[in-house]
């Protein structure tokens, strides 16, 4: 699948965040989206993962040979991880099958995902626990959990490590350099910090005065 | 105070006796209360729900009506629903008025803004993370108007225990519509009231016994359901 951001433009109480912002991600890989604080980086990835609409431009999901329409299945397809994740009040088990049992997906090929999604971010010993007692890492890595078991073509992660202890970045950084050997994601993730991007990125894209500029 | 003590000790024995017009008057009263508790959930946490999901104008002005209607006083409901229920009212063709359905209907009234405006407490305080996450994985409006209900799960449930506490505990308005007739509109409330005045405590102290009881496993189980949900046991 391929993503291209054609002049995208917003602005929020009339400050303009992001301007004419034009770019395509078509590899596979982990592209890095890199920007000061307020630069918009979230509101741009907010905009790709279809949540929020641009004021103008468009964003464009894209076969080879067609437009694809941006309805339920294509928003199935794609999805963003928060930089805070809002978990259920649930087991972690319940919540990492939560995107599972709304695609009609249920019994024992649900729970060989979840099982396999757990493992995954390290959380398989605690798949009966109330989720709402996680550590703030853990419960980050619920958040990738569920993102992951649903096995998107595009995995947009806002500022995935932002407020988490070196130990579960580490964890979170291998996941995420995981899925590139798995090839089957393409990562879109925002970071402010330098040493981050330059250990994940492919590609590395910096976002600028509300302009998109690839450095890498 | 030896005639209280007297009338404590009756009003026990009729409660460990089991006696028949106590029991009656117990089992009618839950009827009532519960029935009228079964509709204005069913109607409330809908509209409780619409309050807090949805956004159209006068929205506010709708909820701080449903919340000024929770103070609603039982007596003023009783005398609006005699008037369109009397012979000679709107509604008065119904034939309802002195029947436990009368009784059923003031209850319901009474209690329906208690579940909406609970019921919508409950929804709008999940975290917005919450309607985010769900929306990120791919769920439908519906399915999202769904996790947002059940994540109010406790909530919800608070809303309806405290509408069973005020509907139980009422007499103002049952009393009114209902006319306290003994072996059919008779309840709790009023038969207390009733047998006050007659001078006969030992029913109206075991029948208040009930009710204390009753209150006091209605709070009891507020207080399980909220803890359950502060501490988010699944």
């Amino acid at each position: 699948m391929i993503l291209s951001l054609d002049d995208i433009a917003k602005q929020y109480e009339g400050k303009p965040v992001l301007r004419r912002c034009s770019f395509t991600f078509e590899r596979r890989g982990i592209h890095v989206l890199m920007g000061s604080n307020g630069s918009g980086k979230s509101t741009l990835l907010r905009i790709m993962a279809l949540l929020e609409a641009p004021d103008s431009g468009a964003v464009l999901y894209r076969q080879p040979d067609r437009i694809l329409a941006q309805d339920l299945d294509l928003r199935r397809r794609i999805t963003l991880v928060l930089s805070r994740t809002g978990v259920f009040n649930t087991t972690v088990f319940r919540n990492v099958a939560y995107g599972l049992k709304i695609r009609g997906i249920h019994s024992a090929y649900l729970e060989e995902r979840v099982v396999k999604a757990l493992g995954q971010v390290g959380l398989d010993g605690q798949r009966d626990q109330r989720a709402l007692t996680l550590s703030s890492g853990e419960t980050q890595r619920l958040g990738l959990a569920r993102a992951l078991v649903i096995e998107p073509d595009i995995l947009f992660l806002d500022e995935p490590t932002a407020s988490i202890d070196d130990e579960n970045t580490a964890i979170i950084e291998s996941i995420i350099l995981g899925l590139k050997n798995e090839k089957r994601t393409m990562v879109v993730m925002t970071t402010h910090d330098k040493d981050q991007a330059e250990r994940l990125a492919d590609r590395l894209i910096m976002l600028k005065n509300g302009v998109l500029e690839a450095v890498k | 105070m030896t005639a209280l003590l007297d009338g404590f000790l009756q009003a026990l024995q009729l409660i460990l006796r089991l006696d028949r017009q106590l029991v009656e008057i117990i089992l009618l009263s839950l009827e009532v209360s519960g029935l009228a508790l079964a509709i204005a959930t069913l109607v409330g946490l809908p509209l409780g729900a619409l309050l807090g999901l949805r956004r159209f104008p006068g929205k506010d002005l709708v909820v701080s009506s449903v919340n000024t209607l929770m103070g609603l006083p039982p007596v003023v409901v009783g005398l609006f629903l005699y008037l369109l229920l009397s012979r000679k009212g709107t509604l008065g063709f119904l034939g309802l008025l002195y029947t436990p359905s009368a009784m059923i209907i003031a209850q319901t009234i009474l209690a329906l803004p208690i579940v909406i405006a609970l019921c919508h407490a409950a929804i709008v305080a999940v975290d917005p993370l919450l309607h985010q996450a769900a929306r990120t994985l791919g769920a439908t409006k519906r399915q999202l108007t769904i996790t947002i209900i059940n994540e109010a799960r406790y909530g919800i449930l608070s809303a309806v225990i405290a509408a069973f506490g005020r509907v139980a505990a009422e007499v103002g308005s049952i009393l009114i519509v209902g006319g306290n007739i003994a072996g059919y509109t008779r309840v709790m409330t009023t038969t207390i009231a009733l047998e006050t005045d007659k001078g006969n405590f030992e029913l109206a102290l075991a029948l208040g016994i009930i009710l204390l009881l009753l209150s006091f496993l209605v709070n009891a189980l507020l207080h399980f359901v909220q803890q359950r949900g502060l501490t988010g046991r699944p």
